[in-house]
């Protein structure tokens, strides 16, 4: 199995690296996203004295430019392109092979990881030079974000792929996708930091799996955390993920005799 | 499956009201293949021939009956069996797009777990015999679609599959394409003794190819038999050919007149009349050569198709 992810990694990181110019240009579009929230609270900061909810306007800074290593990492196998799979009948030749797809995927979007961090390094940098966060990580905070990143990653992976399986029984799901990336957006602390969200809001975001692939990771890198916080959060990854992977198990073996062969 | 007919009333309609219809893709089909056979799949659009492969491949799930490939049921999809099997599907990549096959070759050898050893040398021997030497280094992207086959083709094998099951391999190709591709199939069946099965629109493939064919029509299997047999069992007619010292005469008597090429006049008759046509002819008039066939198999395979009345189950 190590020989399959070494070699589906591999290829991911060839296709991507062909790919180079159109990532790049995809990781600049999206950074405009956090730099427009940036600037907003950064403003609204400074118009209440230097802080909103506890943030100044470097530790907005720090938010956001983590953010983007963040939102990169969080990058999977949409439920999107599980419609594509299955009605172009790509799903067919994959299922054809001895090993579960899910496998092919994780090592793909591994192997594209390794790629985005290597590409968004020289993009923070021009970020950190512009913007001039305040950051000032621990080595226990670092070594936690690291976890967090990959644990972030999948939490959203699993969770993502479950989901993709709904297409297994219509394939016109795009308006329940939708709904469910909206309550992410809220919940995540990708729209804005969970602390600046109302107490309820932050209760509910806690029981939901968003926050632990999004906010946590980068609340731990900016050092908001206590120690006993970060080992609680992964732990909590560590219960979507399986979670996650337990759907994934269950639902794929009535995905798979509902499948239909759609489009060959 | 669900249906409606067509325009906004019924699309409105069916918000609140679905129609579905159920549909027997196969309907009591039931044959053996043994090891090393090449069996071809004749069938029109829709006839069930690839939803036969997708069967027996384990790609679907029969609602009823049962399904056996080298002792496994293949719906379980075991690792076991899928890794004595191969599909491949005309028009369709699994190779990755944007690399050299070679790199999609090699995650195929972690995918099967193919000793290196092994896999050098299959590798080797199916890119020489698919002269695949120089395309293997370019991006998929790049090959036309019938030097794509010819890679999709080695990849497929490189596991060295006991049973083939090939959906239109040669769909698209141009005709010289598709003779190298059966000619590697053939040849590939020859030298493994894997078991393929075929389906295919150019009956050029399953004549060059299988000795067996099984016909499907509306799910339901129609013949299954020697490919030499299908014309005796389906065609009602015969062709004559026939070259007459006196190229003027009149050949009305005889048979229905469907063509004359360099002084051949070819006759139509039905296949029980045809000896004795044949002896009049010899006996009436002044033969300098007469030649009886069977007619074109597609022909006959025309004529099997048509003479089987649709049959659907509705609910």
């Amino acid at each position: 199995m190590l020989d399959l992810y070494r070699g589906s990694m591999r290829l991911s990181i060839l296709e991507n690296f062909q790919y180079r110019v159109a990532n790049y240009f995809y990781m600049i579009g999206m950074i405009a996203e956090p730099v427009i929230y940036l600037v907003v609270w950064s403003t609204v900061a400074r118009a209440q004295g230097g802080s909103v909810g506890g943030y100044t306007p470097g530790e907005f800074a720090a938010y956001y430019i983590v953010w983007t290593l963040v939102r990169n990492m969080n990058i999977v196998l949409t439920p999107y392109a599980w419609e594509f799979r299955i009605q172009r009948g790509r799903l067919s030749g994959e299922l054809m092979r001895p090993v579960h797809p899910a496998h092919f995927d994780l090592a793909f979007f591994v192997g594209w990881k390794f790629v985005v961090i290597i590409m968004w390094l020289p993009i923070a940098a021009l970020l950190i030079l512009f913007f001039q966060p305040t950051l000032d990580p621990t080595p226990g905070g670092a070594i936690g974000f690291f976890i967090a990143l990959w644990g972030g990653f999948l939490v959203r992976f699993f969770l993502l792929w479950a989901l993709g399986l709904i297409t297994f029984w219509t394939t016109r799901v795009s308006a329940l996708f939708e709904l469910y990336f909206t309550v992410e957006l809220l919940f995540s602390g990708r729209l804005v930091p969970l602390s600046l969200m109302p107490g309820w809001a932050q209760q509910l975001a806690g029981w939901l799996p968003f926050k632990w692939a999004f906010g946590f990771p980068i609340e731990t890198a900016l050092g908001r955390l206590t120690s006993q916080e970060i080992v609680t959060g992964l732990g909590m990854q560590a219960v979507w993920t399986l979670a996650g992977l337990a759907i994934v198990s269950v639902v794929w073996r009535a995905a798979i005799r509902r499948f239909s062969a759609v489009g060959n | 499956m669900p249906e409606r007919e067509p325009g906004l009333k019924a699309a409105i309609r069916s918000l609140v009201r679905r129609k579905t219809r159920e549909i027997k893709a196969v309907d009591r089909i039931s044959f053996d293949v043994a090891p090393g056979e090449v069996v071809g799949f004749l069938g029109p659009n829709g006839a069930g021939k690839t939803t036969t492969l997708k069967m027996l491949s384990g790609l679907l799930y029969p609602t009823s009956g049962q399904v056996r490939v080298l002792g496994h049921i293949p719906s379980r999809r075991e690792r076991g069996f899928l890794q004595q099997i191969t599909l491949v599907m005309g028009n369709r990549n699994q190779l990755s797009w944007d690399l050299p096959a070679l790199d999609s070759f090699e995650l195929n050898r972690a995918v099967y777990r193919i000793p290196p050893v092994d896999f050098r040398r299959t590798r080797d021997e199916l890119i020489d015999l698919l002269d695949l030497t120089d395309l293997v280094r370019k991006p998929v992207r790049n090959l036309s679609l019938g030097e794509r086959m010819k890679t999709e083709f080695a990849g497929a094998l490189l596991h060295r599959p006991r049973v083939l099951f090939l959906d239109e391999p040669t769909i698209g190709l141009d005709v010289t394409m598709q003779r190298r591709l059966r000619a590697f199939v053939a040849e590939y069946n020859r030298r493994t003794g894997a078991t393929v099965l075929l389906t295919s629109h150019y009956m050029a493939d399953v004549v060059a190819l299988c000795k067996r064919v099984i016909v499907i029509h509306h799910g339901h299997m129609l013949y299954d038999g020697d490919l030499s047999g299908l014309s005796d069992q389906f065609a009602a007619y015969k062709t004559i050919g026939v070259t007459l010292e006196d190229a003027s005469a009149s050949l009305d008597a005889y048979g229905e007149v469907v063509g004359r090429e360099d002084g051949k006049v070819m006759l139509r008759v039905p296949k029980t009349e045809s000896s004795r046509v044949a002896a009049r002819l010899l006996n009436d008039l002044t033969v300098n050569d007469l030649t009886i066939e069977d007619p074109p198999i597609e022909d006959v395979i025309e004529r099997v198709f048509a003479q089987e009345a649709p049959k659907e189950d509705a609910s």
